[in-house]
């Protein structure tokens, strides 16, 4: 095991040695020894923003400061809380995880969250400022019955805030775990509890400053990285052209075509990376989450939320123009630390320590500091490391802050007291609402341990595009549109878009799961009953195992390098085998999903191509079929308002 | 919910609101239709015109790329030309709230 650390610490990237490594790893990205060094990142960006909640508290006195920070927050402070609130781990971990491991289909995939931001800036995002208050159900209510579009505006901004909070409170977990080896239920609590404080005692006014501070360092830590990738494998066409001649990125690609690469030189392969097609496979998925992306994020309340924390619309755009800004320029960066990574730390040792490959970006600081047993490394990793725990922690703060306000204001305040609450009385039951999703997303992240949860993200952003978002344009721009339209639109969109993922690819089929390692299975046999082969061939005959390589010298025919070499493949390969036949194990004697399927009944992972057409199909179905003489009545007044923002700064004023 | 003094449907009805709001609803369309067609020729392309794609432009670069970074400069540039004409609009909504509770007062 020395010897094998020992490599390890050395720093050797060899494509066989990151599986064998893998139990140093089980305790964290981070060696023990430099622990102390993430604690100290974390923990000064945890002193820091108690810090800015601790000022910010003292100046939550109203609802509206508690809600949407007394929409005193400026278009460029907004333009960075929009991308700290945005930009989640996913993004930061996850999208240069997809184009270290795939190259050019990850980059495509990372265009449509950016896009989505033109839909905000054109139809959202000023509409939004000029009449609404604090949540997206204000909006709803303006000319409609505001208490049965309350509880339908809350029950879906509830469940989208959920879904979203679910995924990031399991990826904070996973992630913790992978980077420092803290046990998963820790950090769980850990980041709900941080996540409590800023909201609880700061509101909007914390949460906007935590997404600030969250953003501007992880801008900052992507531009430092990126700096040095470009001084190291040089800036746009050179670098490209390093990417195709790397041998870890050829060999990558090699591995991912299978028989089809046998054909082709190693140039051919570079190549391909970048090139469409390593990764998505399914071209309507493709279009589908485009479309959930593009229409999605207009209609996330914890989005929309932040155009109620500036003064005017023309503040409202001046943020989306920085966001996007922010958000563009975060994802270009994205390509040279995703392909950067691919070629300093190589696909196949990302992908070791974590399939979906999100651990590239903390793995490429520790290499551009010079590696994992340098204080430079080992502070770049931990910096990266604090920087995606800030991220989570930010993100997740924006949806509670979102769910809370569904709660307290629409529900609580807005349908069971009929507004007929005192300004302290809301902001306590604000705040009673923050416990009560806070807690929640504890509890939920602890029993969800384990699961596959991305199929929760894709929800999401389903439910925000085909209810949502339908509902809220159609108020705004539509003059028939009324009750009756909003009503069915989101109930008709929320469970179409959940029903459509229950059903999709996205859920745990044990069936193709037990194929799929059975197969792994059958081929670690054949290739171990080979290498055994080869090794008692390669060494002298009996040895004991664990000393043949001290007992070889003395044959000078046999290289003990190459016989260490097919010893770590036959460990790889028997763990490997363990592995898949665990898979199968954990199933039992399951056969279905856990909706009672045995394969997906809808082959899409992303439903947004049919739930978002009739989401607005079940809008305009519902308002011509009712009569509703208020959103006719209205109407004039709404769409004055939200086109000139007569009277908006009177309604902040409140 | 608004308990004001303003006459919305005079608003409504008043020429400078009308000339606004017809202005501004073309821009809109006609604007965000242009910017999904641009977007989604991404995914589309990629999975139905994926030769194109691989076509070299410069060294290793290839139209693929040169098209997923397009889409950077594209939505920049959408936000930016938004941007510009909004002031127009600005100009043409602050007259109509300056005037706000005059226009068809009751």
């Amino acid at each position: 095991m020395m010897t094998l650390k020992n490599k390890i610490w050395l720093g050797t990237v060899a494509c066989v040695l990151p599986l064998v490594s893998l139990p140093v790893f089980a305790q964290g990205a981070v060696a023990d020894k430099w622990k102390w060094l993430t604690f100290l990142v974390f923990g000064t960006i945890i002193a820091v923003t108690m810090f800015v909640t601790y000022l910010a508290a003292k100046r939550v006195k109203t609802t509206a400061d508690f809600y949407a920070a007394g929409g005193g927050v400026s278009g460029l402070q907004n333009g960075w809380a929009i991308a700290g609130d945005y930009l989640s781990a996913a993004s930061f971990l996850g999208i240069a995880g997809l184009i270290s491991l795939y190259g050019y289909d990850g980059f495509m995939y990372s265009v449509g969250w950016l896009v989505a931001y033109i839909t905000v800036l054109l139809v959202i995002a000023e509409p939004c400022r000029n009449i609404g208050k604090y949540t997206l159900s204000d909006i709803l209510a303006y000319r409609n019955d505001p208490k049965k579009v309350r509880i339908v505006g809350a029950l879906s901004t509830i469940t989208v805030s959920t879904f979203y909070l679910t995924a990031q409170m399991v990826g904070a977990g996973v992630l913790i775990k992978t980077l420092i080896g803290i046990d998963y239920e820790i950090s769980v609590i850990c980041v709900g509890i941080i996540m409590l404080m800023y909201v609880l005692f700061g509101g909007m006014v914390a949460t906007t400053w935590v997404q600030i501070i969250k953003a501007v360092l992880l801008v900052c830590a992507s531009i430092v990285m990126v700096v040095l990738v470009w001084s190291q494998y040089g800036f746009l066409g050179e670098f490209l052209n390093n990417v195709v001649n790397d041998p870890k990125v050829q060999q990558r690609v090699a591995t991912l075509l299978g028989d089809k690469a046998k054909n082709l030189s190693p140039a051919e392969l570079g190549q391909i990376f970048l090139e469409p097609g390593l990764f998505l496979k399914v071209p309507l998925d493709q279009i589908s989450l485009g479309m959930a992306l593009v229409f999605g994020t207009a209609g996330m309340p914890h989005i929309l939320m932040r155009f109620f924390t500036v003064p005017t619309a023309q503040a409202a755009r001046k943020s989306v123009n920085w966001a996007m800004a922010i958000i563009g320029g975060f994802y270009v960066l994205t390509l040279f630390l995703g392909m950067g990574s691919a070629m300093k730390v190589g696909p196949a040792s990302i992908a070791a320590i974590d399939a979906g490959g999100n651990m590239a970006n903390p793995l490429l600081a520790q290499a551009l500091g010079g590696g994992p047993d340098s204080l430079m490394g080992n502070f770049m990793m931990a910096f990266v490391a604090a920087v995606a725990f800030a991220t989570i922690v930010a993100v997740v703060a924006g949806l509670v802050l979102a769910a809370a306000s569904a709660m307290a204001h629409d529900l609580y305040v807005g349908v069971i007291k009929e507004g007929h609450v005192t300004q302290q009385e809301q902001i306590k039951a604000a705040r009673i609402a923050t416990i009560l999703v806070g807690a929640m997303a504890i509890v939920i992240g602890i029993s969800a341990k384990g699961q596959n949860v991305a199929h929760l993200v894709a929800l999401a952003f389903a439910v925000a595009s085909s209810a949502n978002f339908p509902c809220v344009l159609m108020t705004l721009f539509w003059k028939r549109c009324n009750t009756g339209g909003i009503v069915l639109g989101m109930v008709v969109g929320t469970f179409l878009a959940i029903g459509l993922v229950m059903v999709s690819p996205n859920l745990t089929y044990p069936l193709a799961v037990k194929a799929a390692n059975d197969k792994i299975v059958k081929a670690s046999d054949e290739k171990l009953a080979k290498l055994n082969a080869d090794l008692k061939v390669a060494t002298t005959p009996p040895a004991a195992p664990a000393d043949a390589a001290a007992a070889v010298p003395a044959m000078p025919a046999v290289d003990p390098a190459v016989v260490e070499k097919m010893k770590a493949e036959i460990a790889k390969t028997e763990k490997a085998k363990k592995a898949a036949a665990d898979k199968i194990a954990s199933f039992g004697t399951d056969t279905t999903s856990i909706m009672g399927l045995e394969k997906p009944w809808f082959e899409l992972r992303n439903p947004g191509l049919y739930s978002i057409p009739l989401g607005f199909l079940a809008v305009i179905l519902g308002s011509l079929m009712y009569q509703d003489k208020r959103a006719e009545d209205m109407w004039d007044e709404l769409y004055v308002r939200q086109n000139t923002g007569i009277l908006a700064a009177k309604a902040t004023a409140h | 919910m608004a308990e004001t003094s303003i006459n919305w449907v005079a608003i409504d009805n008043d020429p400078r609101f009308q000339r606004l709001h017809a202005k501004k609803l073309a821009f809109l369309t006609g604007l965000m239709v242009f910017s999904l067609v641009y977007y989604f020729l991404l995914p589309v392309g990629a999975a139905y015109f994926t030769d194109i794609y691989k076509v070299k432009v410069y060294g290793v670069v290839n139209v693929g790329i040169l098209f997923a970074l397009s889409q950077f400069v594209v939505a920049w540039g959408i936000a930016f030309y938004y941007t510009a004409k909004a002031k127009d609009f600005d100009v043409m909504a602050a007259e109509l709230v300056r005037d706000a509770e005059k226009i068809g007062a009751k």
